[in-house]
C-alpha cells in the first residue's frame, strides 16, 4: 500500500514531520521537492504526527511537497553483479554502468547474528606490514578501526591492507569521503587488480550529511549476504568519525538528550550494532572490518574513538606516519600467535615491546638531560634498530622472516638473560655467537 | 491472552513505545507486555505510567510497529524462570535459550520467540527431603535431584508467604519439572500445587534466608594478583574499571574459568558476541579442575551483547543476579561475572533520554546510583533456613568513558563494592598482565577476612602482604624519583629497593594468562612461592655498587621468572627454587 501526502507540519534540520496514520516505524518514504526527489526514513511516531530524516537533506523542502511512504524500510540491491561497480549513499550507481533494477532487494540494518551461530576465528591474515603481523596479528572475522588523527596517511595504509588481504570480496564504504581520496582508492584497486572484486558505496564529502548514516549499513547488509553464501568478506570503512557525526546531527535536530560532546546516549549501541556485523560464519563465509575512525584533535578520549575502542576487537594508532606499538593492539591475536603462527611469536612480541618500553624510558630520561649509562646506550641502539626493521611502514617483510629478525635484533642489543624469555626458546631460536 | 487488559500504541521512538490505555484501567509498573507488530507479539516492559499513556521498552526491534497497534498486558512482572535444568544453557538477556530459537537464514535472530527457559521433557531423579504434615516457608527444601555434581534442592516456591503445611509430597521417582511434586496448604486452608520450575520477578531481591553474614571467607580466584594482595571474599562484590583494551576481558576469562566457586554465572551485557563466543565454544571441552567434568556444567550464560537489542540489555543483568541468588538458596557458592555494568547503565541512559527525563551527570539518568547498589547489595554471603550457607559473589566490570575513572557509573560503583582492581593503561602498555594496577586498587576483605588468612595460608600472612604492598608504593616512589634525578641521583640501598619491588611485580603480580602453568595458581603454590619472594625481600643484599646490584638482581629476577613457569614441586621447581635459597643463605 502506497500512501501520499503533501502537507508537511514541520522542517528542523533535516527532519520533517508529517500528519499521517498506518505509518509503519522505520518504513522508507520518498520526498518530492522542485527538481529532485529523496529518500526518507520514518524515525519518530507520535500520535498521528510521523517525523522522517530526509536524506538528502531537508534543504530546498516545502511545506506542501508530496511525501510517498514505501510500505518498507530501506533496502538494497543485492547480487553478484554488484562486484566491480561503485555506489553513491543512496544506492544508486554513479559509475557508468547500468541499473540493477532486476536485482533482488534486501532490507539493511538487519538483526544480529545469534551470538552461538559464530566460530572462534581461527584464520590469520598476513599482511606483510610487521608492525601488524609480529605485534598485532589481523584475524578473519575481526573487526578493527585504525586510529589516526587528521592528515595521517590512514586510507593509505586501509588501501594497502585491503590489497593485500586474502579475502574474496572487498567492499569499501566511503562516509564524507574526499573526491580525490575516493579517485586514489579506486586507481589504487585497479593497478592491483582487485576492482573486479570491489564493490565501492561512497558518499563523498559534498554529498547531503544524512546520506552518511546509510552507507555502513548498505556495505554490510551486502557483505552479509555474500558472507552466508560461503565468501570471505572484508569491509573497509572510512571513516566512522563522520558517520557519528551525522548521528549526532539528527539527534540534536530530534530534540534528544545529548550525552557527550553532543551526542546521542545511544552511541554505543548504534556504533556496534555495525561492527557487530563482523562475524565467522559456522560452515559458511565471514566478515572482517577495518574502519578509520579519526580522532578530532588527536584525543582519544573523544566519545567516538572511545566508544570504537570498546567494541572493536583491538585498534591500530597511525602517528606520524607508523603504527604505534604501545595503545595498539588486537584483540584476537591470542587465537592465532603460536597456534597458527610460530611458537616462539608470543614471546618475541611480548619481549621485543617490553624492551621498547624501556628505550622510550631511557630517551625520555636522556632528553631531561641526565647522563647517558652504558646500558642506555644499549637500548638506544635497540629503539633504532626496532624502528628501521619494524615501524617503518615501507617495510615489507613476511612473518617468519620478521620472527627471525627480531631475534637477531634482540641478541644485538642484549644478552639472553635479560630479555624475559623461556630458556627453552632461548636455547633453540638466539642466534648463535651471541 | 484476549481476556486480558490493554491498550494500543500511540507513538514510538527507537525501542520506547507509547501506549494509550482505558481511563481507570490498571496498569502495574514493571509489568511485562506485549505488543503486536505485524502479528508478532513483542515482548516489552513497562517503565512509566503517566495518566493514561504509559511508556514501555520493547524488548525486540520496534521498526515495523505502527500507531494503533494492539497492546495486551501479562498481569506478571518480568520474571526468571527457576528449576533443575539452568545450568550449563545460554540464555539472552529474557532467558530464552539462545540454542534452540530458530534463526532465519540459519544464523540471524528472528524477533518474538519467546521458548521455555528449561527443558520441560527432560526427567529428574527426585528425591524427597519432607513428609506429610512438615511446616515449611518459601525457599525450604521439599527434595532434591541429582544435577551434574551437586543436588539440586527443589524449593518451596519462593513467592509463598507465610507458613504451609506439606499434605502431599511424591515419592522417590522420576518426574519432569512441570510435573506435580507436592501439595501445599497454607494456614488460611488454600491448597496449591508444586512443581520443579517456579518464576522470580527478576528486579526483587530474593531475602529467604535467615541471615546475611559477614564475608570473611576466601574465594580463590587463582589470580595472584588478586588473591594475594586484593583478595576477593565469597558474598563480596568487586569491580573492575579500565580502559579498553587494557585486558578486562582476558581477566574475566580468567576468573570465570579458575575461580574456586559452584557455579558461575556469566553476564555478557551489551559486549562484544566474540567474547562469549570464546565461552561458549571453549568451556564445553575444558575440564573444570576440581570435578573432571567439563567446565560449561557449572556455568550459566547470559549473552545480550551489544548489538542485540538494547532493553533486554537492562533485564540481563537482574536475570543473572535472580539465578545466582536462587542457586545461593539451594546452598552453593556462586559468582557472578557481569560485563559491562556500563553497558547496562547506557541502557537506563538511552531508556532515560527517549523518556525526556531530566539528565544527570554525563546524562545519566539521577537514579543510576541507587539502581548500581541495588544490583551490588543481592550479593552476599547468607545463612539459609537449615544452617547451611550459600553465597554470591558479584563482579561487575566498568567500562569508563576515556578510562577516565572519575565518570558516574565508575564512581557509584566504587560506593557500593568491596574491592576494586583497577585496570591501567600504563601497565598494559607495558605488558604488565593482568594490568591492574596494584597502587590504586583495594580490597576492604584483606582486613575482613584476615584472622581466616592468618590462620589458612601463614600466621603473618596479612602483615606479609602489607609489607609487600608497601615495597611496591615504595618501588614507585623511587623510579619516579630516578625519573627526576636519574639512577646517579639515588643510593644504593634505594636502587636495591626499588629492584625487588621490580621483581614482586614481575614474578607475583604479572602473570601470564595464555601459559599452562602460569594460567592458574593454586592457594598452596601462592603461599609457597610468596613466602620465598618475601624471604628475597628480606635478605640483606650488599652490592658494591649500582653496576653489581642491578647484575645480581636481574639474575635473581630471571630465577624467579623461570620458577613461576615450571610445573609446582617439579624437578625443574625445586633446582631453581634451590639456586635462589642457595643466594639468600636459606639452605
Amino acid at each position: 500500500m502506497i500512501l501520499e501526502h503533501s502537507r508537511i507540519t514541520a522542517i528542523q534540520g533535516d527532519i520533517i514531520t508529517v500528519p499521517a496514520t498506518g505509518i509503519t516505524y522505520g518504513e522508507l518514504a520518498t520526498v518530492k521537492s522542485r527538481g529532485r526527489t529523496s529518500l526518507a526514513q520514518v524515525i519518530r511516531l507520535r500520535g498521528d504526527g510521523v517525523s522522517l530524516q530526509v536524506f538528502a537533506g531537508a534543504k530546498g523542502v516545502a511545506t506542501g511537497d508530496q511525501v510517498r511512504f514505501l510500505g518498507h524500510p530501506m533496502q538494497v540491491a543485492f547480487g553478484d553483479a554488484l562486484l566491480g561497480r561503485i555506489f553513491n549513499g543512496s544506492g544508486d550507481p554513479i559509475d557508468k554502468g547500468s541499473e540493477l533494477m532486476a536485482l533482488p532487494r534486501i532490507d539493511i540494518g538487519g538483526p544480529s547474528v545469534n551470538p552461538i551461530m559464530r566460530v572462534i576465528p581461527r584464520g590469520f591474515i598476513e599482511t606483510r606490514v610487521p608492525m601488524v603481523d609480529v605485534f598485532n596479528p589481523l584475524v578473519e572475522s575481526q573487526k578493527l578501526p585504525i586510529f589516526a588523527a587528521a592528515g595521517e596517511p590512514y586510507n593509505d595504509l586501509l588501501a594497502r591492507i585491503g590489497m593485500r588481504a586474502n579475502a574474496d570480496i572487498v567492499i569499501l564504504g566511503g562516509i564524507g569521503l574526499k573526491y580525490d581520496e575516493y579517485l586514489k582508492f579506486r586507481i589504487a584497486f585497479e593497478q592491483a587488480g582487485v576492482l573486479s572484486r570491489t564493490i565501492m558505496f561512497i558518499h563523498t564529502a559534498s554529498d547531503p550529511v544524512v546520506e552518511r548514516l546509510l552507507v555502513p549499513d548498505m556495505c554490510l547488509a551486502v557483505a552479509e549476504q555474500f558472507g552466508v553464501r560461503g565468501k570471505r568478506v572484508l569491509v573497509l570503512l572510512t571513516d566512522m568519525t563522520a558517520f557519528a557525526d551525522a548521528m549526532k546531527e539528527i539527534a540534536i535536530s530530534m530534540d534528544m538528550v545529548p550525552s557527550n560532546l553532543g551526542y546521542p546516549g545511544s552511541l554505543y549501541s548504534d556504533l556496534a550494532s555495525r561492527y557487530e556485523k563482523a562475524v565467522d560464519f559456522e560452515g559458511s563465509g565471514s566478515i572482517t572490518i577495518l574502519a578509520v575512525t579519526t580522532m578530532p584533535g588527536d584525543d582519544v578520549t573523544h566519545p567516538v574513538p572511545d566508544n570504537t575502542g570498546y567494541i572493536t576487537e583491538g585498534q591500530f594508532y597511525l602517528r606520524k606516519g607508523v603504527i604505534e606499538p604501545f595503545g595498539s593492539l588486537s584483540r584476537l591475536k591470542q587465537l592465532v600467535i603460536g597456534k597458527v603462527t610460530r611458537e616462539d611469536h608470543g614471546y618475541i612480541m611480548n619481549s621485543m615491546v617490553r624492551l621498547f618500553a624501556k628505550s622510550r624510558e631511557v630517551e625520555q630520561k636522556l632528553a631531561m638531560g641526565f647522563d647517558k649509562t652504558a646500558d642506555d646506550d644499549r637500548y638506544l641502539h635497540y629503539a633504532k634498530l626496532f624502528y628501521d626493521r619494524f615501524m617503518d611502514l615501507k617495510v615489507d617483510i613476511g612473518l617468519n622472516d620478521a620472527l627471525d629478525l627480531g631475534w637477531k635484533t634482540l641478541s644485538e642489543c642484549f644478552r639472553a638473560d635479560e630479555v624475559g624469555i623461556k630458556q627453552e626458546f632461548v636455547d633453540k631460536y638466539w642466534p648463535k655467537g651471541h | 491472552m484476549d481476556n486480558l487488559s490493554g491498550g494500543h500504541v500511540v507513538g514510538v521512538t527507537g525501542p520506547l513505545a507509547t501506549i494509550e490505555v482505558k481511563k481507570g484501567q490498571e496498569v502495574l509498573q514493571n509489568e511485562v507486555a506485549f505488543v503486536v507488530c505485524q502479528g508478532v507479539p513483542l515482548k516489552s516492559e513497562i517503565i512509566r505510567v503517566r495518566g493514561n499513556l504509559v511508556d514501555m521498552q520493547v524488548f525486540e526491534s520496534t521498526t515495523g510497529l505502527k500507531v494503533g497497534d494492539e497492546v495486551q498486558f501479562s498481569g506478571e512482572l518480568l520474571s526468571a524462570t527457576l528449576g533443575p535444568g539452568i545450568l550449563g544453557n545460554i540464555y539472552d538477556g529474557l532467558q530464552n535459550p539462545l540454542a534452540k530459537l530458530e534463526n532465519n537464514q540459519g544464523f540471524f535472530l528472528k524477533r518474538g520467540q519467546y521458548l521455555n527457559s528449561l527443558d520441560e521433557e527432560k526427567v529428574w531423579e527426585f528425591t524427597p527431603e519432607v513428609s506429610k504434615g512438615t511446616k515449611v516457608k518459601g525457599g525450604h527444601y521439599l527434595g532434591k535431584v541429582p544435577e551434574g555434581i551437586f543436588d539440586h534442592h527443589i524449593l518451596v516456591p519462593l513467592t509463598f508467604l507465610g507458613t504451609w503445611e506439606v499434605v502431599d509430597i511424591k515419592p522417590v521417582g522420576s518426574y519432569r519439572i512441570t510435573d506435580q511434586i507436592a501439595v501445599l496448604r497454607n494456614d488460611d486452608g488454600r491448597e496449591e500445587t508444586v512443581t520443579m520450575k517456579q518464576q522470580w520477578p527478576v528486579k526483587i531481591p530474593l531475602r529467604t534466608y535467615e541471615e546475611r553474614l559477614l564475608p570473611n571467607r576466601q574465594l580463590l580466584t587463582q589470580c595472584r594478583l588478586i588473591d594475594i594482595f586484593y583478595p576477593l571474599a565469597e558474598g563480596g562484590t568487586a569491580c573492575i574499571p579500565g580502559p579498553f583494551g587494557a585486558g578486562k576481558t582476558v581477566l574475566q576469562q580468567i576468573i570465570s574459568r579458575y575461580a574456586q566457586a559452584d557455579i558461575v554465572i556469566i553476564v555478557a551485557c551489551g559486549e562484544r558476541a566474540g567474547e562469549v563466543v570464546e565461552t561458549i565454544r571453549e568451556f564445553p571441552e575444558l575440564e573444570d579442575p576440581r570435578t573432571g567434568k567439563s567446565l560449561m556444567d557449572r556455568t550459566v550464560i547470559i549473552c545480550n551483547t551489544s548489538s542485540m537489542p538494547v532493553a533486554a540489555r537492562e533485564a540481563s543483568i537482574y536475570t543473572g543476579v535472580t539465578l545466582g541468588e536462587y542457586f545461593r538458596q539451594i546452598g552453593l557458592k556462586v559468582l557472578l561475572l557481569a560485563d559491562s555494568t556500563s553497558r547496562w547503565a547506557q541502557a537506563l541512559r538511552e531508556a532515560s533520554a527517549r523518556m525526556e527525563e531530566i539528565p544527570g551527570e554525563e546524562a545519566f539518568p539521577a537514579y543510576l546510583e541507587s539502581r548500581i547498589a541495588a544490583v551490588y547489595e543481592r550479593a552476599g554471603l547468607v545463612r539459609l533456613y537449615n544452617d547451611t550457607t550459600g553465597s554470591l559473589t558479584v563482579i561487575g566490570t566498568v567500562s569508563p568513558a576515556g578510562g577516565n575513572f572519575e565518570e558516574p557509573v565508575t564512581q557509584n560503583t566504587l560506593k557500593v563494592v568491596g574491592a576494586f582492581y583497577g585496570l591501567s593503561r600504563t601497565r598494559s602498555d607495558q605488558r604488565r598482565y593482568p594490568a591492574i594496577d596494584p597502587l590504586i586498587s583495594w580490597s576492604l576483605y584483606l582486613n575482613l577476612m584476615g584472622d581466616s588468612l592468618n590462620k589458612q595460608r601463614n600466621e603473618e600472612w596479612v602483615t606479609l602482604v602489607r609489607e609487600a604492598q608497601d615495597l611496591l608504593f615504595k618501588g614507585s616512589e623511587i623510579h619516579q624519583m630516578m625519573l627526576v634525578v636519574g639512577e646517579e641521583g639515588i643510593s644504593v640501598d634505594d636502587l636495591v629497593l626499588y629492584l625487588k619491588s621490580e621483581i614482586v611485580d614481575a614474578v607475583c603480580l604479572q602473570q601470564d594468562a595464555f601459559d599452562v602453568v602460569e594460567r592458574a595458581t593454586s592457594e598452596e603454590r601462592q603461599v609457597s612461592d610468596f613466602l620465598l619472594i618475601m624471604d628475597m625481600v628480606h635478605h640483606p643484599f650488599t652490592f658494591k655498587g649500582k653496576e653489581e646490584a642491578r647484575e645480581q638482581m636481574t639474575h635473581m629476577q630471571n630465577l624467579f621468572f623461570q620458577l613461576k613457569y615450571c610445573p609446582f614441586q617439579g624437578d625443574e621447581y625445586q633446582r631453581y627454587r634451590k639456586e635462589i635459597e642457595t643466594i639468600l643463605g636459606k639452605e
